[in-house]
């Protein structure tokens, strides 16, 4: 037989059923965003949105033609930083997952780690103008950019790869160091192999992390205008400055007057494009590793 | 142990490595152990380069530090008047995060027990997917959907003259702090033991009644300091809100006034000052006190968390 539901009961169970639709509210109000800022901005680029885009150069005074010269600055800068904050970002984490034992040492590098994920993009800025701009004399250039990229996505290297580190069992390390191998030995032989797609992951992140930084870069060696050849893909030296894809898209939106419409907008989901595709290659890849783990 | 057991053989000496390669391996462990460090020389280099640019101002007769922090005059293109006060523009900051936090805390903590306690363990992989792609928006985008659909939407629906106001940058501000908000704080969930959830549905409640009775107090300081990087991140948000609240220097008298936070205006006068000029070193100033205060509220952030591992 069943019981008829008490008063108290009855109120207790609308309170989960609201509670429960509401919790449920708040979260589709985070995925409605993400569907409709993508889906406005491609359908206002909707008429210029092509390969033809991407490998033109700016015309008529920035205000049509494509992006070309800020693409490959893009990309120039990523591959720089990626070259300086993957070694230094791997090694850090290896240290901090390793080596590193609970002492008050390594509590203030996991301190300085959390810090430097906090600190503005702005501060990086000034950072970088005052250290490798003029401090260092590398002028406003590539090479100031991206190494200020560098030191900006270097948490982001050192966390994932911590936790692709953390995730191999002890018991590994522990069947390694028993049969006689060293530390390193062990790290080399063990815990690298068994992470490395973890660390591919940070490393990825990195990427569109970088990609999308405009401030740091605004200051240190990105302009306005560079004249690049179309389609002309080793366009800059390491002393020059270059044109980058989040800026470009500041100055369209900000700077420049009577830009045919649908060119920011493009230039937009450009730049939102390639990050959200190269995030969601890192995922695909974190989901198929999860797959065929052995562990 | 029978007699006619041949003794040991002498013990065959071990074998060594080669000598480059214990070398070789101590090399590499020293470069591990200086890039381990690295982190506390950038911070450290971060401080003292940008502290060192705007060192000379604070020696400077005419320069008071009090106007610095507390005057609302900011002037520092004037031939006659130049003023450096900042106290307009920390306002500004002050009003697009509070506004932010109000929308972002909300959502993002029930966005967050949602994930936890609430959806399908299905369900909760798709959206956290959704909330990392949504956190990797780069704040550019973010400042430039602010100045275009944000703002006309705002001019359409409020009747405002101008659309880039503290609601636009609020409402921006926010959808950037709430992936923050919400990945942290559902780690801060997953962290208390399902025994004590357990307890509590064992005691006849119901989902609901266990998560505001025993998980929300269980998991506060973990809560807490997801609300906290929520802050820092919204507080040092540049080109976000540089786009999306206007240029206007001074205390905003509402919600659909147009404000400067201290992010923006060095975004916006940095390329303008010459360098080694006053106004130059006064922006650095402005960078000095930015990076206090994430530290101090990452720092604080840190602290709540390692409250809960100590218990």
């Amino acid at each position: 037989m069943r019981f008829a539901r008490t008063p108290h009961v009855a109120r207790k169970e609308l309170a989960e059923a609201v509670a429960g639709g509401v919790f449920a509210l708040m979260a589709a109000a985070m995925v409605v965003p993400l569907l409709l800022i993508v889906g406005y901005l491609v359908f206002m680029a909707w008429p210029v949105l092509g390969w033809e885009f991407i490998v033109d150069v700016p015309r008529r005074g920035m205000t049509d033609g494509g992006i070309w010269p800020a693409f490959v600055g893009t990309i120039y800068l990523v591959v720089l930083s990626l070259m300086v904050s993957a070694p230094i970002g791997v090694l850090a984490a290896v240290y901090l997952n390793e080596y590193a034992k609970d002492n008050w040492f390594n509590r203030v590098v996991n301190l300085a780690v959390i810090n430097l994920a906090g600190v503005p993009s702005i501060v990086h800025a000034l950072f970088g103008l005052g250290a490798f701009v003029y401090a260092a004399r590398f002028g406003y250039s590539i090479l100031a950019a991206s190494l200020t990229l560098a030191i900006m996505t270097l948490p982001v290297i050192i966390a994932s790869t911590r936790e692709a580190l953390a995730s191999v069992p002890m018991s590994f390390r522990e069947a390694c160091w028993n049969v006689g191998a060293t530390r390193w030995q062990t790290i080399r032989a063990v815990v690298l192999p068994n992470s490395i797609s973890g660390i591919l992951t940070g490393v990825i992140l990195q990427v569109s992390r970088a990609a999308g930084e405009t401030a740091p870069v605004m200051f240190t060696g990105a302009v306005f205008f560079k004249a690049v050849e179309r389609g002309e893909l080793f366009a800059y030296g390491l002393r020059e400055q270059c044109m980058a894809l989040s800026m470009h898209l500041y100055t369209l939106a900000t700077q420049v007057p009577n830009v045919k419409e649908a060119l920011p907008y493009a230039t937009a989901v450009v730049l939102l494009g390639s990050v959200l595709l190269v995030n969601a290659s890192a995922i695909a890849l974190r989901v198929w590793l999860r797959g065929r783990k052995k562990w | 142990m029978s007699p006619e057991q041949a003794p040991d053989p002498a013990p065959a000496p071990r074998p060594q490595r080669p000598r480059w390669a214990v070398l070789g391996e101590q090399a590499l462990e020293g470069l591990i152990r200086l890039s381990g460090m690295s982190a506390i020389v950038f911070v450290a280099a971060i401080f003292f380069f940008v502290l060192r640019e705007a060192a000379p101002i604070l020696v400077r007769e005419e320069f008071s530090l009090a106007q610095f922090l507390f005057s609302t005059e900011w002037y520092p293109t004037s031939a006659s008047n130049v003023r450096y006060g900042t106290l307009a523009l920390t306002v500004g900051t002050l009003s697009v995060t509070g506004l932010a936090m109000l929308l972002a805390v909300p959502f993002g903590l029930g966005a967050a027990i949602y994930l936890s306690e609430f959806c399908s363990p299905r369900l909760r992989e798709t959206l956290k997917i959704v909330i990392e792609l949504l956190s990797a928006i780069p704040s550019v985008v973010w400042g430039f959907v602010g100045l275009t659909v944000m703002s006309k939407l705002i001019v359409r629906s409020t009747g405002a003259p101008v659309g880039v106001n503290v609601l636009n940058g609020g409402i921006i501000l926010a959808l950037i702090s709430v992936p923050v908000i919400v990945s942290i704080g559902e780690d801060a969930l997953k962290a208390v033991p399902d025994s004590y959830r357990e307890a509590g549905l064992a005691l006849g409640a119901t989902r609901w009644q266990m998560v505001y009775r025993v998980l929300l107090p269980a998991a506060r300081n973990g809560l807490l300091a997801a609300v906290l990087l929520g802050v820092g991140r919204a507080v040092g948000e540049t080109m976000a809100v540089l786009m999306a609240t206007g240029h206007a220097v001074h205390i905003p008298g509402g919600l659909l006034d147009s404000v400067r936070t201290l992010t923006a205006n060095i975004a916006a006068e940095l390329g303008e000052a010459p360098a080694g000029s006053d106004h130059y070193r006064v922006l650095f100033l402005t960078g000095t006190l930015l990076f206090l205060i994430t530290f101090a509220v990452n720092l604080a952030a840190d602290f709540v968390v390692r409250g809960i591992r100590r218990r």
